[in-house]
C-alpha cells in the first residue's frame, strides 16, 4: 500500500495528461493516418503526409515557421542576457526600472500583437513619428513592418514579450551568484569581457538555455500572433493547420492533423537538438 | 568618480532607457487609442478625445461584460482544479522516490514541448463524440493540460524543501489528517500554491485557439471577443477591450508578486501566457 501512494497522489494529474493531452495527440495522429475505425476507416495510410509534404504551400509555411521561431528565440535570448547584466548593478531608480521591466510578463500575447499592430502599420504610431521628423511624406512611404515578407512584426512581438521572460531568469541567477566570482576574476587580472565570457556566461547559460526551450516551443506552435501580424501567403504552420481544419471540405481534416503532427515532430526534434547543443556548450564551459 | 566610470554609467542608463522604452512602447498607442475620437494621420495625438469606446465596451451590446464573466468563471474553475491536482502530484514528485518517476516526469513536462494546437485538433474529435464540444466544461477541460507542467513543477519545488516532521508532530499530538493539513501543511505550502494558481489563471486567461476550437464560437471569452472586435476595424474599441483584458492579469500579478522569487524553474509559466 505504502508503495502505491505516490502513484495514487499523481493519478489525478496523470489522468488529465492522459485524457486531454495524450488522448488528443493520439486521435490527431490516427486521423492524420486516415485511421478511424469508428467511422469505418480501418486501413491506415500516409496520404495526408504525402499530400502536405509535396505541397509547396506547406513547405513554405514550414520554412517560415522555423525561421520565425529560431530568429525570435535567438534575439530574445541575447537581449535578455544583456538586460539582466544591465539591471543587476545597484543604481538610482533600479527598483522602478526592474518593476517596469517585468510589467509585460502577465500581458497576453494577443494584446502584445494588437499593440505591435497599432505601432507598426503604415498609418501607425511609428509612421506618424517618422512623419513628424520628416522621414516620410505619406503612410505608403513607411516600410512594411507587419504582414511583411520577413515577419518583422511577428518577431518583434515575440522579442517584446520574451525579453522580460528570459530576463527574469537571468536576473534571478545573477542575484543568487553574487559578485564574488567576478571580483576574484578581477583581482586575477581579467578584463570586463573576460569576466563576462569566462565567469558570468557559464553561470547563467544553463538557466537561460533551459528557459528558452519554452520560448522555442511556444514560437513554433503559436497561432494568434502570426494570424494577426502575418502575411496571407505563406502563413505560419499553425495558421495553415487551423485553416485546413476549419475548411468546409472535410477531406482536408487529415491534412490539418498531419500538419499538427509535423509541427510536433519539428518542435520535439528542434528541442532535442537544442538541448544536445546546449549540453555540449555547457560542458565545454 | 572618474570620467570613464561616469561614461559607463551614462551608457548603462541610456541602454536601460531604450530597453524599457521598447518594452512599454506597444502599450502606449493602446492607451491613447481607447480615448481617441478622431485621430487621422499624421497627428501624433488625437484631434479629439472621447469616452465613446469605453461606453460601448461597457454597454450590453458589445458583449464585453458577458465575455469577462465567462473568462473569469472558466479561469477560476480551472485554477482551483489545477491547484487541487498539483498539491498531491507535487508532493509525490518532490518528496517520494518511486519506480517510473522519470517517465512520469517526462509525461508531466510533455505539454511544454508539444504545441496546444497539435493536441486540440484531436481533442475536438473526441469531444464532439462525447458531447463536450461547444460547452463551457469542454473548454475548461482543454485548458487544464497546458497548465499541468507549471503547476506541478511549482508544487514539486515547494515539497522538495518541505520538512514532513512537523506533520508527524501534529499527528502525534492527536491531530487528524484534515486538521494536520489545514494547520501544518497548508501554511507551509501556501506561497507555492499562490504561484501555481497565478500561472494556472494566467494560462487559462490567455487561451485563444483552444477556446475557439473547442467552444466552437459558442463560448465567448474575452480573447474570443477581442479577436472579433480587432477584425471589425473599430480601433478605439479594440484598444479599450485590450486594456480591460489586461487589467485582471496585472492585478493578480501585483497581489501575488511577493510570493514570486523568480528562482524557481516555475517562472516558466509566464512563457505560456
Amino acid at each position: 500500500m505504502e508503495r502505491l501512494r505516490p502513484y495514487l497522489m499523481l493519478s489525478p494529474a496523470l489522468l488529465i495528461i492522459m485524457l486531454f493531452f495524450l488522448g488528443g495527440l493520439g486521435v490527431g495522429l490516427m486521423r492524420s493516418l486516415n485511421y478511424m475505425p469508428i467511422i469505418g476507416l480501418t486501413e491506415p495510410n500516409l496520404d495526408a503526409y504525402v499530400g502536405i509534404l509535396t505541397d509547396r504551400t506547406f513547405l513554405r509555411s514550414l520554412g517560415l515557421t522555423l525561421y520565425i521561431a529560431i530568429a525570435s528565440t535567438a534575439i530574445s535570448m541575447t537581449l535578455a542576457v544583456a538586460s539582466g547584466l544591465l539591471l543587476r548593478r545597484s543604481f538610482r531608480g533600479k527598483q522602478v526600472m526592474t518593476f517596469l521591466f517585468q510589467l509585460n510578463l502577465p500581458i497576453p500575447h494577443i494584446v502584445g500583437a494588437i499593440g505591435i499592430l497599432f505601432l507598426f502599420t503604415q498609418g501607425g504610431f511609428l509612421a506618424r513619428a517618422a512623419h513628424a521628423v520628416h522621414l516620410i511624406e505619406q503612410p505608403a512611404d513607411f516600410p512594411a513592418l507587419v504582414f511583411d515578407r520577413y515577419a518583422i512584426g511577428i518577431i518583434a512581438e515575440y522579442v517584446w514579450k520574451e525579453i522580460p521572460f528570459i530576463g527574469v531568469v537571468v536576473l534571478a541567477i545573477l542575484q543568487a551568484v553574487g559578485d564574488e566570482y567576478e571580483a576574484l576574476a578581477q583581482t586575477l587580472g581579467a578584463n570586463r569581457w573576460q569576466r563576462f565570457r569566462h565567469v558570468l556566461l557559464p553561470l547563467i547559460l544553463p538557466g537561460v538555455l533551459s528557459v528558452s526551450v519554452i520560448v522555442l516551443a511556444f514560437t513554433l506552435g503559436a497561432y494568434e500572433i502570426p494570424f494577426m501580424l502575418g502575411r496571407s501567403f505563406p502563413q505560419a504552420l499553425p495558421v495553415l493547420a487551423v485553416r485546413s481544419y476549419t475548411d468546409p471540405d472535410l477531406n482536408q481534416r487529415p491534412q490539418a492533423m498531419a500538419m499538427a503532427i509535423v509541427i510536433t515532430v519539428f518542435s520535439t526534434l528542434l528541442i532535442l537538438a537544442y538541448m544536445e547543443l546546449s549540453r555540449r556548450i555547457v560542458r565545454k564551459e | 568618480m572618474t570620467n570613464q566610470t561616469r561614461l559607463t554609467h551614462l551608457l548603462r542608463w541610456l541602454a536601460l532607457s531604450a530597453l524599457l522604452f521598447w518594452l512599454l512602447l506597444p502599450l502606449i498607442p493602446l492607451l491613447i487609442w481607447s480615448f481617441a475620437f478622431r485621430w487621422p494621420f499624421p497627428l501624433l495625438l488625437p484631434e479629439s478625445w472621447s469616452l465613446r469606446a469605453w461606453q460601448i465596451a461597457f454597454s450590453a451590446r458589445s458583449g464585453m461584460l458577458a465575455a469577462l464573466w465567462n473568462s473569469l468563471v472558466i479561469a477560476v474553475a480551472v485554477t482551483l482544479v489545477s491547484m487541487l491536482v498539483s498539491i498531491p502530484a507535487g508532493r509525490a514528485m518532490g518528496m517520494h522516490r518511486f519506480r517510473g518517476k522519470r517517465v512520469v516526469e517526462f509525461l508531466l513536462l510533455a505539454p511544454t514541448i508539444v504545441p496546444p494546437l497539435a493536441v486540440v485538433l484531436g481533442i475536438h474529435v473526441l469531444f464532439i463524440r462525447y458531447g463536450l464540444a461547444d460547452t463551457r466544461l469542454g473548454v475548461m477541460l482543454v485548458h487544464l493540460s497546458p497548465i499541468m507542467p507549471y503547476a506541478v513543477l511549482v508544487m514539486a519545488g515547494v515539497f522538495a524543501n518541505y520538512n514532513p516532521e512537523y506533520e508527524e508532530q501534529a499527528r502525534s499530538l492527536g491531530a487528524g489528517p484534515l486538521r494536520t493539513f489545514w494547520y501544518v501543511t497548508l501554511p507551509a505550502i501556501f506561497p507555492g500554491m499562490m504561484v501555481a494558481g497565478l500561472f494556472a489563471f494566467l494560462i487559462s486567461w490567455s487561451q485563444y485557439i483552444t477556446t475557439l476550437l473547442i467552444g466552437g464560437g459558442f463560448i465567448k471569452t474575452l480573447p474570443i471577443l477581442l479577436f472579433a472586435v480587432a477584425g471589425a476595424n473599430d480601433t478605439a474599441l479594440t484598444a479599450a477591450i485590450s486594456i480591460i483584458f489586461v487589467i485582471p492579469a496585472l492585478l493578480l500579478l501585483l497581489l501575488t508578486a511577493r510570493y514570486l522569487t523568480g528562482e524557481d524553474a516555475a517562472a516558466g509559466g509566464f512563457g505560456r501566457v
